[in-house]
């Protein structure tokens, strides 16, 4: 076991990836110098060749990502904010996404691209965004949302093994957050839940961030009697609807916690889901925890209170079970 | 900057080369020309966008390259498969969307794709392939296969920022692509006078410390082979990207059966471009030079008329494909969708 950082655990991923393989390089601004901190010593072992910065140029460096894991290599692109990933909407949603599609096959496109949230570090409306629900209403990307370094590094591992384009997002609030992991190499699959902690009173899915407020949630919930189950779903695209179901029909009660804005968003999926395939089990409404849809304001002060706490989601908690009586929003 | 000047050098073409330039042509011109009376009968779904009077410009370039080279387009999307030698019969099953098309009826009309010969897709959103051909040439540099990539692109995408980052990003890391501006001188209805900083789109090439050239006369087949080759030559020999830019015309309106509430093009110009046509130019020159006789030359036509014919019909017999098959191929490693098809 070796204590990393989920930053330092996206870098080994890289690395073990770039080692094993020589079609496996890696473009975007400033990686050259690891301004970010995920390709350490990057250009020593593997050159510029495979490490290559790139120009500002979003719509430029994503399509050519997408051309080149079309005709042999397995790039990994680092978006830096999740916000730029704007830039290059064209080519995530008319080329990535669908030149398998429309080609009848005849094209694969083992690519990744790499995101990171900056919320909740008073980086404003520009760098906070939480996109990833966006990109899940576009068939034709694998998205994954690592909660922390282990899932970072395992997931990460996966998609850079995947024939198909996967988008990463990453939560910057996690980046120093440092966790025990194997000292060998792992790999975590796409479209398998991680069961957090059992529980039977409630289920609480959870994404990227949000995991940790639901642990401290939970945590702090059995000391009040209540016993939650806490999913963290790790793959959004796909989704391991199966696991959710069945701890639904376990405790019939559902509360999702999603740093994503409400509308449209990554819980409304969820909760449409298991309001069509798990109706029956429910014993309560399912609630939302997410981000208002308000954008994103400069002020601390203004911007903390805005995404799923741990307290928001206790709250939920009790709304489900009834120990709260109406839903206020 | 770096000049294209071996441009109007004479190449070196053997006679089967030229007769192939003939016959692809033709391929092209049948295949539209086919195309468009079905269309006109109404029997081709969706929009269509024809080649008519670009074959010289597309097969010009199109032969510049090896079988094994990438290329990526835009709507205007059959010449370039054919161009770059593609089986007639799938490309036609595709534009009746058949399951036998060669995108098994998951593309029409403005997105032919043949991985086996290269063409790795024509792109309906105008210059979105252009980044796409830029990798291919990104991953043909890295893996140091000796392949280069050429992208087509028209005067109306040539305004697109993603042209502009894949120069740069071209011309930075030296990739082996050649921008290709199918310069026929008007987006849909705007003429590109009215919309282009420059006179001619190559022209943005020194902006990019790149080699850019026009070629001029864009009828005229073995000179748009000849500029191509020169910039396909200095891609593979790791000198980096070029643009090059054909004038040309496009004889048909901007899709077939679009009807256009104001004139927009002089129907004298149109007449003086249908007077040079390409395949009537690269005829008499096979015949003046002794390179085929008026018989071997009639033959020819006739071969790719059948060729056209034969793809048509296997197309009409072609079945549709299963509305299953909506489903298939969005994923290398599928994701069903859950609780089953809708
Ligand atoms: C991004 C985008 N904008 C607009 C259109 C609509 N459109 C389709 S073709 C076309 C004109 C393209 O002109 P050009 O690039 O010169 O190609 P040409 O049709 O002349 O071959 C336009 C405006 C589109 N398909 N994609
Ligand atoms: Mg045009």
């Amino acid at each position: 076991m070796t204590r990393i950082s989920y930053l330092a655990a996206i870098g080994e991923a890289q690395r073990e990836a770039m080692a094993a393989d020589p079609r496996v390089i890696l473009i975007g601004e400033d990686v050259q110098s690891n301004l970010y901190g995920t390709a350490p010593n990057f250009v020593e072992m593997f050159g510029v060749e495979r490490v290559r910065n790139a120009p500002i140029s979003e719509e430029g460096f994503v399509g050519a990502a997408a051309g080149a894991a079309m005709t042999g290599l397995r790039p990994i692109v680092d978006l830096t904010y999740a916000s730029f990933m704007y830039m290059a909407m064209d080519q995530f949603v008319n080329q990535v996404a669908k030149n398998r599609y429309m080609f009848g096959g005849q094209a694969s496109l083992p690519v990744v691209y790499r995101a990171s949230m900056f919320y909740r570090s008073s980086t404003a409306a520009h760098h906070s965004d939480r996109p990833y629900p966006m990109f899940m209403n576009v068939p034709g990307l694998k998205i994954m949302v690592p909660s922390g370094a282990y899932e970072a590094k395992g997931l990460l591992r996966t998609a850079i093994d995947l024939d198909d384009p996967v988008l990463s997002f990453e939560d910057a609030t996690l980046w120093t957050k440092k966790q025990d992991l194997p000292d060998e190499e792992f790999r975590i699959p796409f479209g398998v839940a991680n069961l957090v902690t059992e529980g039977t009173d409630v289920t609480v899915v959870a994404i990227a961030g949000a995991v940790e407020e639901a642990r401290k949630a939970v945590a702090a919930l059995a000391g009040e009697g209540v016993s939650a189950e806490l999913i963290d779903p790790r793959t959004l695209v796909p989704l391991d609807v199966e696991t959710i179901l069945k701890s639904v029909a376990k405790t019939g009660r559902l509360v999702v916690a999603d740093p994503a804005h409400r509308t449209c968003g990554a819980a409304a999926e969820i909760s449409a889901l298991v309001n069509e395939y798990g109706f029956d089990s429910l014993k309560a409404p399912i609630l939302r925890v997410n981000t208002p849809d308000i954008q994103i304001p400069f002020s601390p002060s203004l911007e903390r209170p805005l995404y799923p706490s741990a307290r928001r989601i206790q709250e939920a908690v009790k709304r489900a079970i009834g120990a709260v009586a109406s839903a206020s929003p | 900057m770096p000049e294209l000047t071996e441009v109007y050098a004479p190449v070196e073409v053997d006679r089967e080369t030229q007769l192939e330039m003939l016959r692809r042509m033709q391929r092209v011109r049948s295949f539209e020309l086919t195309v468009a009376s079905l269309v006109k009968k109404g029997e081709l779904p969706g929009a269509v966008h024809t080649s008519l009077g670009q074959e010289a410009e597309v097969v010009g370039a199109c032969m510049a390259l090896a079988p094994t080279d990438y290329m990526t387009g835009n709507h205007r999307s059959h010449g370039h498969p054919i161009g770059k030698g593609a089986s007639l019969p799938p490309l036609m099953a595709e534009l009746l969307g058949k399951s036998t098309g060669v995108c098994r009826g998951k593309g029409g009309s403005m997105h032919l794709a043949d991985f086996s010969v290269g063409s790795l897709g024509e792109s309906g959103v105008v210059g979105s392939a252009i980044p796409v051909a830029t990798g291919a040439a990104l991953s043909a540099h890295v893996l140091g296969n000796g392949r280069v990539a050429l992208c087509f692109f028209g005067d109306g995408a040539a305004n697109q920022g993603c042209l502009h980052e894949s120069l740069n990003l071209a011309a930075i890391w030296k990739l082996p692509v050649i921008f290709l501006c199918e310069n026929n001188q008007y987006a849909s209805t705007t003429p590109a006078r009215t919309v282009l900083s420059v006179d001619r789109v190559a022209q943005r090439a020194s902006g990019y410390s790149i080699p850019g050239v026009t070629v001029e006369d864009g009828q005229d087949v073995l000179a748009v082979y000849a500029a191509v080759k020169v910039a396909v030559d200095r891609a593979r020999r790791g000198e980096g990207p070029s643009i090059v830019e054909i004038m040309t015309y496009r004889y048909s309106e901007h899709s077939e059966g679009l009807l256009h509430a104001g004139a927009y093009r002089d129907a004298a110009e149109r007449e003086s471009w249908i007077a040079r046509d390409p395949l009537v130019l690269h005829r008499a020159r096979l015949l003046t030079a002794g390179v085929a006789t008026e018989a071997e030359l009639d033959q020819l036509v006739s071969d790719v008329e059948d060729e056209v014919a034969s793809a048509l019909e296997f197309a009409v017999a072609s079945p549709l494909p299963e509305p299953a098959e909506a489903y298939a191929d969005l994923f290398t490693t599928p994701i069903p969708q859950f609780g089953g098809m809708v």
